[in-house]
């Protein structure tokens, strides 16, 4: 069992961590909750010998323990699974799984190829998974990628393992195994750190939470005794309210129409229409053509056939930049990789795509491009020191408000938002709802992609929900349940 | 702050080590200090340096230019046999700067339209540039250019007081460094380097900007081409060569990341006087022309593995 107390860090003068504690029993999942920047990667970045603690004590079985790198806490079988997976795509699952500690013939560096696949393949069997060790793991679904992850631990002998975020891209399913694996290995005494966003997992897995707010320990609750209100206001240090706000306004004429848009490979025949002041929903499973359809419509993707109608006229939209010209914003799923440049600044990166607007014949104005950036800042809460800070050391949550200030400057009719609150947290949730309803009640036509079936729910007046490519159904405000949705999206499974 | 100020204090480290490298030399042997010799040493680093603003705007977007040594001689080879037919010399450099720009647009549209890494294409438009050269001249140089003042100015002359190629170089580097940090372009050189993903989905036109930064490399190699050719009065087929080496030097000396996206020119022209500096002072000092490739070597490796750590 590993005791943290009094765990105190700060990096240049900022105190990130004050006095904070957290104990991980045997055979315990125990999730850590907090806001983006409450504390939590730093803390298991404490655990895992990443970073060094400034103050505190941290306890394994009873051992006062002082980890100098993360090699340290691995021989004590601290292992942290990492949101962005550490899995070699053009390497087998044997070859992934036996990384860094291939056995070998004596000291030659020969490797012992069969002996390591079928090790492997027991390893597999025993987690249930039922995979070829000499698969290229680069073709296996992201949710066994991840239950790959979980065996790469096992094997080497973790006892506690720290999953961040392990669901953030799985599908309902692959989530069910991934939970059963994870129940299975509890059973047999192994521990797991479990930090995520996501209520609904947590209550389903977790045994205990330990909330942090500001780099503060607020408390410990277990599950089932307590409830979500409880630990959203915990949280966030008041109450929260209704988790998606309520919007009341006139749905206007329809704005974006798509007619039989088919990319050969990735999605056939799909039509749909936004109106002005409309929320659609886009549901279905990761892979199914959500963000490849909103991709075609930006022009970052080239159609092979169908038509895209703005204001009733059909368009020709060959690139971001036509597409930008007929008003349409693109807030991309991967804000890290799609989003925004990491080394600009807030500022710059805000005003990527208002180029023109901040500059008089391509020369930049800096008060015209600060200004746009002081009122975006403002307007979306971006908690920041300042324009000039680095968008690589913002927050989940902030980094997005980056990236919808960004798109916001180009004053777009249509704008289409991919996942726009995936590793986001709740507080900072709730404020996009907020931007999305404040965008509707202006007149903007807006798509939003999610996997989280409540978001969905929650937010839009229609949804539409794909499948392998088709749009295989849409589901009206009055009839919108989980099971509907589901019901089309699985295809009835 | 804090952290602001300690970024200055390491974007501004290639500036000390020049300062020191200046001390040191000096030391060693005071004639350095000569305005002579100041004079020299600006008026050999100005062709290399005008050359390394070029490769900083390619590297700025993770690109890299192998091509640019070639570009100087053939485009020095055209502008020496136009001003020996008697040619205007005035027409003579519009055509050669032009051409040079041409040569560089070709990198850029193989590079983007071709999807050719820009290793590969530049280092096979470098064999074909300079294969061109050899063909145009036979392989002989090129002199009997004829008196043209305003020619011969170019390479040799004063302006002020001040060696005309060095004026040149510092004209070059304020409208580069305007254009860098002041306009909408120099915004999107570094978006594209920086994430051009995320900047062709932000409407940027990634393959344009590409283009240009490699035609703008052309163009200042061929400056630094009729800066050669009317200093030495005459072209030589293998002139340029390895001058792609030490503007690459010059831009990794000044901070500049070769992934892209990070760095700035002022450190390159920094980066560019560091190598004259100290190719000029072993000089001065007597070290051995063989030695002299070793040490600066080593300088070149020093610069980046402290980059690397500052950067840790």
């Amino acid at each position: 069992m590993i005791e943290m107390r009094g765990i105190s860090k700060s990096f240049s003068g900022n105190a990130v961590l004050k006095d904070v504690q957290f104990d991980l029993a045997n055979g315990e999942i125990h999730a850590l909750m907090g806001e983006n920047g409450a504390g939590k990667s730093t803390m298991m970045k404490i655990l895992s010998g990443i970073y060094t603690k400034d103050q505190g004590e941290i306890k394994v079985d009873g051992q006062v323990v002082n980890f100098k790198s993360p090699k340290d806490a691995e021989k004590l079988g601290i292992i942290v699974i990492h949101q962005e997976l550490n899995i070699l795509p053009d390497l087998t699952v044997a070859q992934n799984l036996f990384l860094g500690k291939e056995l070998t013939y004596g000291k030659t560096g020969i490797l012992k190829t069969k002996q390591m696949e079928k090790e492997a393949a027991e390893l597999l069997k025993k987690l249930g998974l039922d995979v070829n060790p000499r698969t290229r793991t680069g073709d296996l679904s992201v949710g066994k990628q991840q239950i790959i992850e979980i065996a790469k631990a096992i094997a080497s002998d973790a006892k506690y393992i720290v999953m961040d975020e392990p669901t953030a891209a799985l599908t309902d399913r692959e989530i069910e195994t991934l939970f059963k694996t994870i129940r299975e290995l509890k059973a047999k005494g192994i521990s797991f750190v479990y930090i995520s966003h996501r209520m609904e997992e947590i209550f389903a897995i977790c045994d205990r939470i330990t909330i942090l707010r500001d780099g503060q320990y607020v408390g410990v609750r277990k599950i089932p005794k307590t409830t979500f209100d409880e630990i959203v206001a915990m949280m966030v240090g008041r109450e929260l309210g209704e988790r998606f706000p309520e919007r009341n306004c006139p749905i206007g004429e329809t704005k974006l129409e798509v007619r039989n848009l088919t990319v050969n490979g990735v999605f056939k025949d799909v039509s749909f229409s936004v109106r002005k002041g409309e929320v659609l929903g886009v549901a279905g499973l990761m892979g199914a053509g959500r963000t490849e359809v909103a991709q075609t419509i930006f022009g970052y993707r080239k159609a092979n056939s169908g038509e895209i109608l703005i204001d009733g006229k059909p368009v020709s939209i060959k690139s971001p930049i036509d597409a930008m010209k007929h008003r349409i914003g693109f807030v991309t799923e991967d804000r890290k990789t799609q989003g925004l440049v990491l080394d600009f600044s807030i500022q710059e990166n805000i005003s990527l795509a208002n180029l023109e607007k901040c500059s008089s014949s391509g020369i930049m104005n800096k008060q015209k491009e600060l200004s746009m950036v002081h009122q975006y800042i403002e307007d979306l809460k971006i908690r920041t020191s300042g324009p000039e800070q680095s968008a690589k050391s913002l927050s989940g949550g902030n980094q997005q408000k980056v990236v919808i200030a960004k798109w916001l400057g180009t004053n777009p009719e249509i704008l289409i938002l991919d996942e726009p609150t995936r590793g986001v947290d709740i507080g900072a949730k709730k404020e996009i709802y907020h931007i999305i309803n404040k965008l509707a009640e202006s007149g903007v036509a807006i798509i939003v992609i999610s996997s989280e079936l409540p978001e969905v729910i929650g937010i839009s007046d229609r949804v539409i929900v794909m499948r392998e490519g088709l749009l295989t159904g849409e589901v009206t405000k009055e009839q919108m349940t989980q099971e509907n949705i589901m019901h089309f999206a699985t295809g009835g499974e | 702050m804090s952290n602001q100020n300690k970024e200055w204090l390491s974007k501004l480290g290639p500036l000390f080590g020049l300062i020191l490298l200046i001390i040191v030399v000096s030391i060693l042997n005071p004639s350095f200090l000569s305005i002579a010799n100041i004079f020299n040493v600006l008026r050999q680093v100005s062709i290399s340096a005008i050359i390394a603003f070029g490769m900083t705007f390619v590297i700025l977007t993770g690109g890299i230019d192998l091509s640019v040594g070639s570009t100087l001689a053939l485009t020095g080879a055209v502008a020496a046999s136009l001003l020996a037919g008697g040619m205007d010399p005035f027409l003579t450099m519009g055509i050669a700067l032009l051409l040079g720009l041409i040569l560089g647009m070709v990198n850029g549209v193989i590079i983007t339209k071709g999807k050719v890494a820009p290793f590969i294409a530049t280092l096979a438009t470098m064999t074909i540039y300079r294969g061109l050269t050899l063909v145009y001249t036979e392989g002989r140089p090129i002199s009997g250019l004829g008196d043209h003042y305003s020619f011969q100015l170019f390479g040799k002359g004063y302006f002020l007081g001040f060696p005309v190629p060095v004026v040149t170089m510092v004209i070059a580097f304020i409208i580069l460094w305007f254009i860098l940090q002041k306009t909408t372009f120099g915004r999107r050189v570094y978006a594209v380097g920086g994430n051009e993903e995320a900047a062709k989905l932000s409407g940027i036109n990634a393959d344009r900007v590409k283009i240009a930064v490699y035609a703008i490399t052309g163009f200042l190699a061929a400056l630094s081409a009729l800066i050669l050719t009317s200093r030495l009065n005459s072209a030589q087929p293998t002139a340029g060569e390895s001058y792609e080496l030490d503007a690459i030097a010059a831009v990794v000396l000044g901070g500049t990341s070769l992934n892209g996206g990070k760095g700035w020119i002022f450190g390159t022209l920094i980066g560019a006087l560091i190598i004259g500096v100290l190719n000029n002072g072993m000089n001065l000092i007597g070290v051995s022309s063989f030695w002299q490739q070793v040490v600066k070597g080593i300088v070149i490796l020093l610069a980046v593995l402290m980059d690397r750590k500052k950067s840790a």
